[in-house]
């Protein structure tokens, strides 16, 4: 069972990321997150599902996609080489003491504090989904108060040489 | 794809009327028009009101049905008689959502519908107004695709649109949802000429290479044989089938819903597929070293076991939609295209393969194991009805059925001849389909002798529509296999639960004839099999709508049986 990560062209219409979503669930097809978004082109967004399964169930995930009506392409981004980031926004716990000590986790991690309250700290990170694993493992034992994290966005690297990968 | 050109050629209509204004309804009602729509069916209510105020007095012929799932069942008849869409018509709330079995029948049988609801005005979607249903969320599963409509001037490219995804590529139902202020705005009129889908592009030709690999497979073949499904039926390929049969000489089995798609003369017919197909065709499966998937799905009804399903056979597989392959089944050959275009180009280059043994084999286990039955001179035993049914019709007749054990019956006993005479909700199995299915393919077949078919127990769940054919004095044969059962149930019941009959038993009622005659219609009952010769034969010669109440043997089973969950091998013959 592996991670796949899948790009999605649609048209901007209300009811398709019901749509999609729907699809997925009648399916019983696995989903780790959905991103949705404008895309480059006016009128169209772009969703990135992260999914799990084997080859099997990747390829009817995407047979599946691209028959609503609304899906203009669907790609298997993780095919190829790709970027791949998440957002998350990380509320711990901290006071005096262990703020430095905190601020000395995040910097490696080039996550930022974005927030200082009294009692807690707001971390924003940015990073591979691994990464921002990593760093919520580390921040635990101060405490997570609060935790939201984005779900994967991601596009396939370079153009010339991906599309050529790709094809 | 005959059915888009026919359609492009009544699609000249009405040039008078472009850029008038007009209300959406009476946009809506001619983009009907322009889609060659001869019959609508369905059902009033204050959504729709606007579009029944513009059908007074409409060249459009509505057909009022006494239920809104006879109306979508009826539009559903219909497109199966004739391969073109069915169009039904329902008001918001509880008559969009009595479409919803409907729609889910056509969904899995693919069947191309039109389904126009009204819903509340615009400034009341969401408030939980008087009738409002959320119906396109409640049908995004079960439609190829759905439209809420916003605004009048969209209404042609959306109903262009509909007509087109119904009925191209995987045909399916499309259900358009149009608020009553938008029935009600006045635009300009215009018709789209092209319909311009960027997301939609079926793949209709098959890629070369593939076909050649198909040829290479069937060459080598000693044991092949052909999985014909719905595909043939829906892209009209009959006889591109019937040519590539002869050219090969390998044989057919066909699954309940490509039964009409290969003739059941044919002495290349092994006969129907699965949990109750015959010994020839499940152990022709189970014995094949090629297995060609033309048009079917591989549904567990026909493949019993998966794991054991053709474990001996490579597989091509032929369907329009690619989802459709590598979904149950590995494939060997995939070949994505219309059954029809993927057949003529493997017609121009297959060989006939070394199968001369393998046929011997078929035709023995053929003469061997027909379906077969203990019959009686006393008791009306249902196989016979069919048999006897089948005989006097010739396979001439259009037969529609219900759900349960008469619907096996006719899958067995029933020779099919023509394109599109037999109408069954295979993938849904849902009762209560057959007599308003049967309806709608008596408006589209006046001429021909329509004979619907049913259970006691599905009649009476869509009997109120006796009104309809009351009213328009078709000549449809309702015929009720009456065993006073729900028949299959109990049949499972006895073989699974140790004749623990719970809730089968109808016998309480009603007297169908009596019910026919409250309708207007004529009724008539048979209990042996010499009352039921007599009276069929005046059914058959009686011009207007006829039910028959034929009281059959009420504890017959249907065989052979693969028990749920089996192998096709793993079959129950009966009478052991
Ligand atoms: C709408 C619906 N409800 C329930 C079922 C389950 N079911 C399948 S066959 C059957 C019995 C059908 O009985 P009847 O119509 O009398 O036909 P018979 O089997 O006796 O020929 C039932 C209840 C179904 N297929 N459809």
């Amino acid at each position: 069972m592996n991670k796949h990560t899948i790009s999605v062209l649609v048209n901007d219409q209300p009811g398709v990321l019901a749509r999609v979503a729907i699809l997925l669930g009648q399916r019983g097809f696995n989903i780790d997150s959905i991103t949705v978004g404008r895309s480059e082109e006016a009128g169209l967004s772009r969703m990135i599902i992260v999914t799990t399964g084997d080859e099997k169930i990747l390829e009817q995930v995407m047979k599946q996609l691209h028959k609503l009506v609304d899906v203009i392409k669907v790609q298997h981004l993780s095919a190829n080489p790709m970027v791949a980031r998440e957002l998350a926004l990380i509320k711990v716990g901290a006071n005096a003491a262990n703020r430095s000590e905190i601020s000395g986790i995040v910097e490696p991690f080039r996550a930022s504090i974005v927030d200082v309250g009294p009692n807690t700290l707001v971390i924003q990170a940015t990073g591979d989904s691994g990464k921002i694993d990593a760093l919520i493992e580390l921040l635990r034992p101060y405490g997570i108060k609060e935790l939201s994290r984005t779900g994967v966005t991601a596009m396939m690297r370079g153009t010339s040489l991906a599309a050529k990968i790709a094809n | 794809m005959s059915t888009e050109t026919a359609m492009a050629e009544k699609r000249s209509y009405f040039p008078q009327d472009l850029g008038k204004p007009m209300t959406g309804a009476q946009i809506l009602l001619r983009s009907l028009l322009m889609e060659g729509v001869e019959y609508v069916f369905g059902y009033p209510g204050g959504a729709v009101l606007p579009i029944y105020d513009s059908l007074y007095g409409h060249e459009l012929k509505h057909i009022l049905t006494r239920h809104e799932q006879g109306a979508i069942h009826a539009a559903d008849g219909y497109a199966r008689s004739t391969g073109k869409p069915g169009v039904v018509i329902a008001t918001s709330g509880p008559g969009a959502t009595n479409l919803v079995t409907g729609i889910a029948t056509a969904m899995m049988d693919s069947v191309p519908l039109v389904c126009i609801t009204g819903n509340v005005p615009q400034n009341l979607i969401g408030t939980d107004a008087f009738q409002e249903a959320n119906i396109c969320g409640i049908t995004f599963p079960i439609t190829k695709h759905n439209y809420f409509v916003r605004d009048a001037a969209e209404l042609p490219r959306i109903i262009r649109e509909a007509f087109h995804i119904a009925t191209t590529g995987r045909p399916g139902p499309v259900l358009v949802d149009i608020p009553k202020d938008v029935s009600n705005q006045v635009t300009n009129y215009y018709y789209p000429e092209k319909v311009q889908l960027r997301g939609y592009n079926p793949t209709t030709k098959p890629n070369r290479l593939q076909i050649d690999r198909m040829c290479q497979a069937i060459k080598g073949a000693k044991k092949p044989v052909i999985l014909a499904g719905g595909g043939v039926v829906h892209s009209g390929a009959e006889k591109e089938l019937l040519d590539f049969v002869e050219k090969t000489k390998i044989p057919v089995i066909t699954t309940l819903m490509g039964l009409a798609g290969f003739s059941g003369h044919h002495p290349f017919h092994l006969g129907m597929p699965g949990m109750h197909g015959s010994y020839t065709a499940n152990h022709a499966i189970q014995e094949s070293d090629l297995l060609i998937s033309i048009g079917a799905r591989f549904d567990d009804r026909v493949t019993g076991k998966l794991s054991t399903f053709a474990r001996n056979a490579k597989i091509v597989h032929i369907d329009v939609d690619p989802a459709e392959i590598g979904k149950n089944v590995e494939t060997f050959v995939p070949i994505v295209g219309d059954v029809k275009l993927v057949l003529q180009a493997v017609n121009e280059k297959a060989e006939q393969p070394e199968t001369e043994d393998w046929i011997k084999q078929l035709m023995e286990w053929k003469r061997q194991y027909p379906y077969s039955y203990e019959n009686d001179d006393k008791v009306i035993k249902p196989q016979w009805l069919i048999q006897m049914i089948y005989e006097s019709t010739k396979g001439e007749a259009i037969i529609t059925t219900d759900v349960g054990q008469h619907q096996m019956w006719v899958a067995q006993y029933y020779l099919f001849d023509n394109p599109r005479s037999f109408i069954t909700s295979g993938g849904l199995g849902t009762m209560g389909f057959g007599f308003p299915a049967a309806i709608g393919a008596q408006f589209a077949n006046p001429d021909k002798t329509v004979v619907a078919i049913t259970g006691d127990g599905g009649f009476q769940m869509n009997m109120q529509e006796l009104a309809v054919a009351a009213e328009h004095n078709i000549p449809v044969k309702i015929v009720i296999v009456n065993n006073r059962y729900l028949g299959m149930v109990r049949q499972w019941q006895e073989l699974f639960s140790q004749r623990r009959y719970s809730a089968v038993d109808l016998s309480s009622g009603p007297d169908f004839v009596k019910l026919a005659e409250a309708y207007g219609i004529k009724g008539m009952r048979a209990s042996t099999p010499e009352e039921a010769l007599d009276v069929w034969n005046k059914a058959l010669n009686h011009e207007g709508p006829v039910l028959i109440d034929f009281e059959v043997e009420p504890e017959e089973n249907v065989f052979p049986m693969v028990p749920p969950g089996a192998g096709l091998d793993d079959m129950i013959m009966g009478g052991e």
